[in-house]
């Protein structure tokens, strides 16, 4: 492993023809901490030439984004060790004093930040923010960096680039908001970007846009862009050549052709094979596992295929009718309230023992309001929830505490889902002792066994959640929510904030648990190829509203809806060779469901397209 | 199952809260002096009647307002009561003061901070509102007003410095309960049907100790200054019992003929104040990262 590493570091990455903006050559970072230097680059090479898209991918701790710093000299000199050599245009970076580098930065690279929010002045003007980077480096006068800081803008096609020009950035949505970073760093026509995680944060039909300007931009300008990512799919999208990083080091460096059609290392092949892609679902309708890798033959074990665990004959154990969210905007004192935003807009479904239905849709379109109405995190305004038949919005606080047990969730940041004071055995035991289901002892014998379930080690019941990793302590959260024996489970956003790999093995695990236990998933993700693998029923929401939903194979092999097929328009995919295709992606912003007080909601028509397959009629505002 | 390993164990044993604590105590010399400071004043309080070379109520018309002798290492006072010997006992009562007021004042304050955060709503608005109005006031003037009410003696004290505490706490808490509230694994509790009071003392109050802690150990020293300020105008502890406060108060009756009660007093409150003060920011920069520089 280590010589393998070796091995590919001193490779550099070919680049025949033309000169190169970057070349790295054996760049090694290492930080102080208490005990010692810990090296967390150790030794990659790289070249970039212009116009040329260099990515480097990882998961989280792979030392990529370190890469990216240490090329920026952004790390604190104090904490901070960096050799090797960085040469810009063949000048030397690492031997640049702090006045020179100052130059450097801005002036012959930009950088753009994963949080766009974070990375801007709330207090100033995004004009003033743009124009500062031009006078900073004595370019221009300040009314000329105000002139080119509207034209900046126009090139990065904000919509009505003149008038945003005084605005501040929390006016802007987080789309908006990458664009004016992308404007600053391009500023002073640098010869590389570097692009850190760009569109993680983002929609993934914003991720669609920014993606295609990045590209536009660079075959514009001619520059060289080092576009840092863990999605492969993104990678397949942007990049003309690839270096997978693991643990610091270098471990496969190859055009990205080469490497999606002939990856040689086994962690890069377990990467491309964790990728969910759409359309790769298995022929009977079943959702499939994910491909995993095994570590000591270096084999990809492909998914196996699923029996059909629904339960056709039963009654829905969920039953969900026309229902309704709305949060009031507060106005005045003495006025009414100013808005309200339309969270969850008459939505229906059924749920059926041992289904998975998802819900997919963009940021604030509520889907998790969906699900935590469902819990009673939050009280709907109407509608009607039944679970095995019964509406628990008619039950009191004591009831409802019984309800419980047959509905339980998994949230999204598996790192604040736990409370750190309390044993991961503890926290698994506490809803099987609430529920007063058992002894103490029988509720650890309970807590060691889901361990077991999940694939942890039933002796880690005594650690406290800091000691575990993000994927094991999305395992002690499906252990706890499965201590009461649920019916339900709603996942929210459950795997979203994992790795690649580590997502593919949650998501196996779970298909797992509802083929051993008989249990019906809601799921709640805004990732379409996941979706796709893992459901069998799948419903579109947007503004509130269930715009589209059926069957998995008919939703998404015939996508009726235009927000639908925008939805899917914009996935990534993992095909190097469709990279150069231009798609069309439309660059609307996502519409906000803050309406004014005295909204009526339209009344909705639905269409059956096929059996189990509704989409609701879309008006006029939707001509694509 | 044939999954990749997640390196399982990989992650080194998570410091605990004590770590911390240790790690801040004895990482400046600053902080070691001021922390041996306070062992010694522990000590002498504790051993106040072995040590004490008189008794502290023992009056003498002989040796009235004397200068320090190698009999009265600090001299007497008007009543010729040895003043080293009350200085002793008064450390007693000054530590007593110092940390059963700030103990009490975080119990209560923390229990209503958590309550007005959790609840929400009237209750909270009740409760901030009276919090609001206590913070109106400087903690000494209110100490002035319920002491001129209640009047002196050691239970009353500790009611008026534990009051003039509360709303520090109370504050605190609140907001801390607010934050934490939010957090995913309140509301898993939640879903799960956990009960609102175990929710509170399970998930909650683990989770909002460490500034709450921090604040008591710094409000230690201000106990003993209040205690000090009280018994100095006389509504603290009553005469003839000692408090450093009211040996100042004593002694500024002779202050041209023996300062020495006053410099030995205020030098004692002085240096346990500057200790605890001292202590007080090591602790709050060990438990609270966001206030450390």
């Amino acid at each position: 492993m280590t010589a393998m590493g070796i091995a590919t570091a001193e490779r550099i990455v070919p680049n025949e023809g033309g000169e190169n903006v970057l070349a790295v050559r054996n760049l090694k970072t290492a930080f102080r901490t208490p005990n010692g230097w810990v090296e967390i680059v150790k030794g990659i090479s790289f070249d970039i030439a212009a116009q040329e898209t260099l990515a480097v991918v990882g998961e989280s701790g792979s030392g990529k984004s370190v890469t990216a710093l240490s090329i920026m000299r952004l790390l604190d000199p104090e904490m901070s060790r960096v050799e090797g050599s960085v040469k810009l245009s063949g000048r030397e970076l690492l031997k640049l004093n702090r006045a020179e580098m100052r130059d450097v930065r801005g002036r012959q690279m930009g950088m753009i930040f994963q949080e766009a929010m974070t990375s801007l002045n709330p207090l100033a003007t995004i004009g003033a923010q743009i124009a500062e980077v031009l006078t900073i480096h004595g370019l221009m006068s300040n009314n000329e960096a105000m002139k080119e800081a509207e034209r900046l803008l126009d090139r990065v096609r904000m919509p009505a680039a003149k008038s945003r020009l005084n605005d501040f950035p929390h006016s802007l949505s987080g789309g908006m908001r990458q664009r004016v970073m992308i404007a600053m760093a391009l500023a002073c026509k640098p010869k590389l970007l570097i692009a850190d995680e760009p569109t993680t944060a983002l929609d993934v039909t914003i991720q669609a846009q920014i993606l295609q300007l990045i590209k536009q931009l660079q075959q514009e300008e001619g520059m060289g862009v080092l576009f840092i990512t863990h999605d492969m799919g993104v990678v397949a999208e942007i990049a003309d050549r690839t270096v997978v990083m693991l643990q610091g080091e270098a471990v496969e460096a190859d055009s990205t052709d080469a490497i999606f059609a002939r990856a040689r290392h086994p962690y890069t092949k377990a990467l491309i094979a964790a990728v969910p892609r759409l359309g790769t679902a298995s022929g009977n309708g079943q959702p499939q596992h994910f491909p995993t890798l095994d570590r000591e033959s270096g084999q990809i074990i492909s998914g196996k295929l699923r029996p059909d665990t629904i339960r056709h004959a039963a009654e829905p154990v969920l039953r969900v009718k026309n229902l309704v969210k709305r949060f009031d905007l507060p106005g005045g004192f003495f006025s009414g309230p100013r808005g309200r935003v339309h969270a969850v807009e008459n939505v229906s479904f059924e749920l059926r023992p041992g289904e998975t239905l998802s819900l997919v849709g963009e940021s604030g379109c509520g889907k998790s309001t969906t699900g935590r109405t469902l819990m009673r995190l939050v009280e709907p305004q109407s509608g009607e929830i039944a679970i095995d038949g019964t509406d628990i919005l008619a039950l009191d606080k004591e009831r409802m505490r019984d309800m419980r047990r047959h509905i339980q969730m998994i949230f999204q940041d598996p790192y604040a889902s736990l409370n750190p004071r309390i044993t991961v055995g503890e926290a698994i035991a506490e809803p099987y002792l609430t529920h007063k289901l058992g002894t103490r002892a029988q509720a650890r014998q309970k807590a060691m066994d889901l361990l077991g379930q999940v694939g942890l080690s039933p002796e880690m019941a005594n650690r406290y959640p800091q000691q575990f990793s993000g994927g094991q302590r999305q395992r002690i959260c499906i252990a706890r929510a499965l201590s009461l024996e649920p019916k339900i489970i709603v996942a929210d956003e459950s795997v979203s904030a994992l790795d690649v790999s580590i997502k593919a093995q949650v998501v196996n695990l779970m298909l797992d648990l509802q083929e051993k236990f008989g249990l019906a998933y809601l799921f709640i993700s805004h990732d379409m190829a996941v979706v796709e693998r893992i459901s069998h029923q799948v419903a579109v929401m947007y503004l509130g509203e269930i715009v589209e939903i059926g069957p998995v194979k008919a939703v998404f092999g015939d996508p009726q809806h235009p927000y639908t097929k925008r939805l899917m328009a914009a996935v990534p995919i993992p095909d190097p060779a469709r990279r150069l295709e231009v798609r069309p992606i439309s660059n609307d912003e996502i519409r906000s469901p803050i309406r004014a007080a005295d909204y009526e909601q339209p009344k909705r028509e639905y269409r059956t397209v096929s059996e189990g397959h509704v989409v609701q009629v879309w008006g006029s505002d939707w001509t694509v | 199952m044939t999954t990749i390993s997640e390196g399982i164990s990989a992650l080194p044993p998570a410091p605990g809260p004590f770590d911390t604590v240790r790690r801040i105590l004895f990482r400046s010399p600053t902080v070691i002096a001021a922390t041996v400071m306070i062992a010694i004043f522990v000590v002498v309080a504790a051993l106040a009647p072995w040590l004490a070379p008189y008794d502290p109520l023992a009056q003498s018309m002989l040796k009235i307002n004397k200068l320090p002798s190698w009999e009265n290492w600090l001299g007497t006072d008007q009543f010729g009561r040895d003043v080293l010997s009350r200085m002793i006992y008064g450390a007693r009562n000054s530590l007593l003061f110092g940390f059963i007021s700030p103990v009490l004042a975080a119990i209560f304050g923390t229990l209503l901070g958590v309550v007005a955060g959790y609840f929400g709503g009237y209750t909270d608005r009740i409760i901030s509102r009276v919090v609001d109005l206590l913070l109106a006031f400087p903690e000494l003037l209110l100490a002035i007003l319920i002491a001129a009410v209640l009047g002196g003696g050691f239970w009353n004290i500790i009611a008026v410095i534990t009051v003039a505490f509360i709303p520090g706490f109370a504050r605190v808490a609140r907001a801390q309960t607010l934050s934490v509230k939010q957090e995913p694994y309140v509301e898993a509790a939640i879903a799960v049907g956990v009960r609102t009071p175990i929710i509170i003392l399970r998930h909650i109050v683990p989770n909002i100790m460490a500034p709450i802690v921090a604040l008591m150990t710094l409000w230690v020293a201000s106990a003993i200054r209040l205690e000090a300020s009280l018994s100095f105008l006389g509504i603290g502890t009553q005469a003839p019992n000692p408090s450093w406060g009211n040996i100042i108060r004593d002694g500024l009756n002779s202050l041209f003929g023996s300062p020495w009660p006053i410099i030995g007093a205020g030098a004692a409150i002085t240096i346990v104040v500057l200790a605890f003060n001292l202590v007080g920011d090591a602790v709050r920069d060990a438990l609270d990262p966001s206030t450390a520089r």
